[in-house]
C-alpha cells in the first residue's frame, strides 16, 4: 500500500505469528515436563518446541521490519 | 474426536479476534466506492499476488484435494499444475492489460464495454449464483472439518465464522478481504506444512511412502501424473490425457482464473499494470508449491493411516471414515497442543479466506453490475457504498442457506466441478473471444454465452436422468464422473465459441473506435523496454513455466 499512515499487514502478521510462537513453544515445553497421556505419532520429535521457536523468529523479525514506527 | 487444550483455544480464539480488529483497523481507509470495492487501487504486487492465490485457497481446497489425493493419488494434482498454472501466466501476459487498461470494476463490466448491457446481465447473474454457492460449499467443507476432528456441533461452526467474515468484509471491504487474505495464506502454509514434514518422516521419505502405497494398494498407480492417462481405465480417475489437457488445462482452468471475478478482482485492485501483471505471476509461484500442503497430505494418508477411507455414501452406511476426513486425521495423528489449534486456525483461515473472497466479489458485481445498471442509475458514491455493505451481509445469508442445501450432496468436489463447467467454461469463450477477435459482436457475445451456459445444463441434466449418456458426453462408457465434468466443460466451451463466431458473422461489427482498450490488435500496450529484465513479468512468467515443466517430468 502507498498510504503512509497504514500500518502494514506484514505487522500483523508478525505479532499475530509472535505470540503463537510464544503459545506453542510453551506448550512444547509443558509437553517435556509432563508428557500426553496419549501422545501423537512421532511426539519424540517435539514438533511444537522447534515449529514454536520458528513462529517467534518469524514473528520478531516481521514486527521490527515492518514496525509502524520506523515508518 | 479430538479435545482441544487450553492453548488450542486461545490460538483460535486470537485469530477471530486479529481478523475483525483488522476489520475494524482499516474502516478508517474506506470511504469511496473504489476503496470498498477495489481496495483503492493501491495494492503491491505481492500483497495482490498472494491475495489472489489465497482467495482460492479455502478450506474446500484443502480438505477436498486432499481427499482426492487419497482417491486418485497424485492425478489430483493437476488441478494445481496444468489446471492452474498455464492459464495464470496467460491471464498476466495477455488478459491482464484489458482489464487493468479498460478501468474495469469487474468481468461483467468488462462485458458491458465489450458486448452490452445484455451479456454483462447475464454474466453478472450467473456469477452471483455460483459465488453464493461456492461461499455456501466452502462454509459446510469447514464446518465438516470441525465437526469430525472436534466434534463441534456444525450450525454453530457456520454461524460463528460467517458472522466474523461479514463483520469484517462490511467493515473494511476489499480491502480487509486482501488483507486478511494475506494474513490467512501465511497462516495456511504454517498450520499445514508441519503434515506433510512430519508425514514424510515417518513414511521413510518419498520413496518409502510410494513404497508403503503399493505394497498397501497393490496394482493400483496413485503416484504417477501421467504415464497413467493414456486410457479411463488405467488410472484411479476414470480419465484420459485429453480430458486433463483440453477439458481441465484449457477451458476449466482458463475459465477460473482469467474470468472468475474472485480471483481477477484482486489483480485489478494492483497499484499500476506491472504490478498487476505480476501478481498472477508471484500467485502461479506459490500455486507450484500448494500440493506439498494438500496433495501431499492425502497421498501420506494412503500410506501411513491404518484405516482404509471409503466414499461419502459409503461412510454414512458403515460409520467409516470418508475420504474428506484424510486431512483432519493426519492433524490428529501428528500435532499434539498448540499445533493442533494452528492447524484447525489454518483450516478455519482457509474457510474465511475462500468465503470472504466469494462475497467481497459477489458484492462487487451485486452493486455494480446488477443494482447500479438495473435498478438505481444514478445515486451518490456513499449510497454504493451502503449498498455493498449490506449486499455483503446479503450474501453471507444466502452463503448459509447454500450450506445447508450443500450438506443434500454425497460428493462435494463434483458438485463444485459442475458449477465451474455450467458458468465458468462458456464465460471463458466469451471474454477471450472479445479480447483477442475484434469482428466479435454483442449479438454473438451475448448469445454465445446464453448457449454455452444452457448446453452445459442440459448435459448435466441428461446424465442425471440417463446415466448411459455419459458414453456420449465424456466419448466413453468407461469415463467416470471427473470425467464428465471436464467433457461437459469442453463441450460448453466449444458451442459458445461457435455461437459466438456464428452470430457475430450474421450481425455489424462494431466499429474500431469503439473497441479502443478492449480487444487486442486495437488498443496500444505499454511499453516495458525501459525496464531491465529481471524486472519485466514475462521473464518471470518464463521462469515459473519452466518449473512447471520440470515438476510434470519429474513425475511423470
Amino acid at each position: 500500500m502507498h498510504r503512509s499512515d497504514m500500518i502494514s499487514i506484514w505487522f500483523f502478521i508478525g505479532a499475530l505469528l509472535l505470540v503463537y510462537g510464544l503459545l506453542i513453544l510453551g506448550a512444547g515445553l509443558h509437553d517435556l515436563v509432563a508428557p500426553a497421556k496419549h501422545p501423537v505419532v512421532l511426539a519424540s520429535l517435539h514438533a511444537n518446541i522447534w515449529w514454536g521457536g520458528l513462529l517467534i523468529a518469524l514473528g520478531v523479525i516481521y514486527t521490527v521490519k515492518f514496525s509502524p514506527k520506523k515508518s | 474426536m479430538l479435545a482441544l487444550t487450553p492453548v488450542d483455544l486461545a490460538i483460535i480464539v486470537l485469530y477471530f479476534v486479529a481478523v475483525v480488529g483488522i476489520g475494524f483497523y482499516l474502516k478508517r481507509f474506506t470511504k469511496t466506492g473504489e476503496d470498498f470495492f477495489l481496495a483503492g487501487r493501491e495494492m503491491t504486487a505481492w500483497i495482490a499476488g498472494l491475495s489472489f492465490l489465497a482467495a482460492n485457497l479455502g478450506s474446500l481446497e484443502l480438505m477436498g484435494w486432499a481427499a482426492a489425493s487419497y482417491q486418485y493419488g497424485i492425478l489430483a494434482a493437476h488441478w494445481y499444475w496444468i489446471g492452474a498454472i498455464p492459464a495464470m501466466l496467460f491471464l498476466a501476459i495477455v488478459m491482464i492489460p484489458f482489464y487493468y487498461i479498460s478501468k474495469t470494476h469487474s468481468v461483467p463490466g468488462y462485458l458491458k464495454l465489450r458486448f452490452g448491457e445484455p451479456a454483462r446481465v447475464l454474466a453478472a447473474v450467473s456469477f452471483g449464483l455460483m459465488t453464493v454457492f461456492m461461499s455456501g460449499i466452502n462454509m459446510y467443507a469447514m464446518a465438516k472439518v470441525l465437526q469430525v476432528v472436534l466434534g463441534w456441533d456444525i450450525n454453530f461452526s457456520i454461524w460463528v465464522s460467517s458472522v466474523t467474515v461479514a463483520a469484517y468484509v462490511v467493515l473494511g471491504g476489499l480491502l480487509s478481504a486482501i488483507f486478511n487474505e494475506v494474513l490467512q495464506f501465511v497462516l495456511i502454509w504454517l498450520g499445514a506444512l508441519l503434515i506433510s514434514i512430519i508425514g514424510l518422516v515417518e513414511a521413510g521419505g518419498w520413496s518409502g511412502m510410494v513404497a508403503r502405497i503399493h505394497e498397501r494398494f497393490p496394482g493400483q498407480d496413485y503416484t504417477h501424473l501421467w504415464s497413467g492417462l493414456g486410457h479411463f481405465s488405467d488410472n484411479p480417475m476414470g480419465i484420459n490425457w485429453i480430458g486433463i489437457v483440453f477439458g481441465l488445462g484449457l477451458v476449466i482452468s482458463f475459465g477460473y482464473w482469467t474470468t472468475d471475478f474472485l480471483v481477477v478482482q484482486r489483480v485489478i485492485a494492483a497499484k499500476d499494470l506491472r504490478s498487476a501483471k505480476l501478481a498472477p505471476i508471484i500467485g502461479a509461484a506459490f500455486k507450484m508449491a500448494v500440493p506439498f500442503i494438500v496433495i501431499l497430505p492425502g497421498l501420506l494418508g494412503l500410506a501411513v493411516l491404518p484405516e482404509k477411507l471409503v466414499g461419502e455414501t459409503q461412510a454414512l452406511a458403515t460409520g467409516a471414515h470418508s475420504y474428506n476426513d484424510v486431512l483432519p486425521l493426519m492433524l490428529a495423528r501428528y500435532c499434539g497442543p498448540g499445533l493442533l489449534g494452528l492447524g484447525i486456525t489454518a483450516l478455519v483461515a482457509g474457510f474465511m479466506s475462500g468465503m470472504a473472497g466469494n462475497v467481497s466479489a459477489f458484492t462487487t458485481v451485486w452493486t455494480y453490475d446488477i443494482y447500479r445498471a438495473l435498478i438505481r442509475k444514478t445515486a451518490t458514491d456513499e449510497h454504493y457504498v451502503l449498498v455493498g455493505r449490506w449486499c455483503t451481509v446479503l450474501g453471507v445469508a444466502a452463503s448459509i442457506g447454500t450450506a445447508y442445501l450443500v450438506m443434500q450432496f454425497a460428493s462435494i468436489m463434483d458438485y463444485v466441478q459442475a458449477l465451474f463447467s455450467f458458468f465458468i467454461a462458456p464465460l471463458f469463450g466469451t471474454v477471450v473471444l472479445g479480447m483477442l477477435w475484434k469482428r466479435a459482436t454483442g449479438a454473438g457475445g451475448f448469445w454465445g454465452l446464453l448457449a454455452g451456459t444452457g448446453s452445459s445444463i442440459g448435459l448435466w441434466l441428461w446424465v442425471k436422468m440417463d446415466p448411459a449418456a455419459l458414453r456420449y458426453v465424456a466419448l466413453s462408457a468407461g469415463a467416470k464422473d471427473m470425467a464428465e465434468n471436464m467433457y461437459r466443460a469442453l463441450w460448453s466451451w466449444m458451442v459458445c465459441m461457435t455461437v459466438t463466431v456464428v452470430v457475430s458473422y450474421m450481425t455489424r461489427p462494431q466499429p474500431e473506435s469503439e473497441l479502443v482498450g478492449l480487444v487486442y490488435g486495437c488498443t496500444e500496450l505499454p511499453s516495458e523496454g525501459h525496464l531491465q529484465l529481471y524486472q519485466r513479468p514475462i521473464f518471470w512468467a518464463g521462469v515459473v513455466a519452466l518449473v512447471f515443466v520440470i515438476l510434470q517430468i519429474i513425475f511423470w
